[in-house]
């Protein structure tokens, strides 16, 4: 069971008020793109066994989409934070490199 | 808003109640207003308070006046509860002062049933837990919080008044599930002593 603290309302709860929304901090790719670049936006999904980043909404609650860092194994979570970044907050990633030396995401390490 | 020159609206269930090992009562019906917008806005927030006669209440809080309160629901929605009698006021006064677009309001007296579970605050405290997954313990469930949550498998919301009392609201179009699971909770036999 995942134990997630919503950072829109404060509310610390557990995974089924939630919803996972996928993986988190995709580049939107327009109709400008080329074919290549639209296929990765479009169906290239990482799948990690460890870190992880994605999108979460507090369905059953404020009902505010936010991000959350996470490891898929030991289901800790590294921290949550707000849907407006396109990059997790440098104390998020601190917390995951001290407690995964090492660990890489995309180009996220 | 043909609810406003028919007969008076009534509780979804017709005020259904059950005695257990705490009482379950749904609640008259009640004036309710959503209000979505900026929370720091002058305008919602005199509107807000006015009508509710209370301060503005902090994040995760409900603020209480009788039968009168403001919750906070999410950072940009509150909840405006007001006796059934002050309706149509609440909405000339609403629409008065919320005409700026960005500042949103809707009538949700009718979409919406309200309960009361209450007896013994141990017990109390305890059907709500069987319900949702909400830490309802003294320390963490206060006076004066309110918590948007699932009960069972519909959205809903609990705030505490006070000692031995929880309310709890949902969409009326699940009423009577949650009246069920509300009694069901509440079936004498069933105690857990989780608080007591
Ligand atoms: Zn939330």
């Amino acid at each position: 069971m995942l134990l997630l603290d919503c950072p829109c309302c404060g509310v610390r709860g557990e995974e089924t008020e939630f919803h996972c929304g996928g993986e988190a901090h995709i580049t939107r790719e327009g109709p400008a793109s080329d074919d290549a670049a639209f296929e990765h936006y479009m169906f290239e999904r990482v799948n990690p066994r460890g870190v992880h980043f994605e999108r979460w909404r507090h369905v059953a609650g404020c009902g505010k989409w936010f991000h959350a860092a996470r490891d898929t194994v030991t289901l800790e979570i590294w921290g949550t934070y707000p849907a407006q970044t396109t990059r997790p907050p440098e104390e998020v990633l601190e917390t995951i490199r001290a407690a995964r030396p090492g660990f890489k995401w995309r180009d996220i390490a | 808003m043909s609810d406003l020159t028919g007969p008076a609206p009534v509780p979804a269930l017709g005020g259904a109640a059950f005695d257990g090992y705490v009482r379950i009562a749904e609640a008259p019906q009640g004036a309710m207003f959503t209000l979505r917008g900026d929370l720091s806005s002058a305008a919602l927030k005199t509107a807000a308070t006015k009508l509710a006669a209370v301060d503005m209440p902090e994040q995760g809080r409900v603020a209480l006046n009788g039968e009168r309160a403001l919750a906070w629901m999410s950072p940009d929605e509150l909840l405006l509860l007001a006796p059934w009698a002050e309706h149509a006021s609440v909405v000339a006064q609403l629409d008065a002062a919320l005409d700026d677009p960005a500042l949103n309001w809707v009538d949700v007296s009718q979409a919406r049933a309200r309960f009361a579970i209450s007896g013994p605050d141990g017990l109390v405290r305890e059907v709500a837990a069987k319900l949702a997954p909400v830490d309802f313990s003294p320390s963490a469930f206060t006076p004066g919080s309110f918590r948007r949550s699932r009960i069972g498998q519909v959205a809903g919301a609990f705030w505490c008044p006070g000692p031995g009392r929880i309310e709890v609201v949902c969409f009326r179009s699940v009423a009577e599930y949650v009246f069920t699971l509300l009694r069901d909770a509440a079936r004498p036999g069933s105690e857990v002593r989780l608080y007591a």
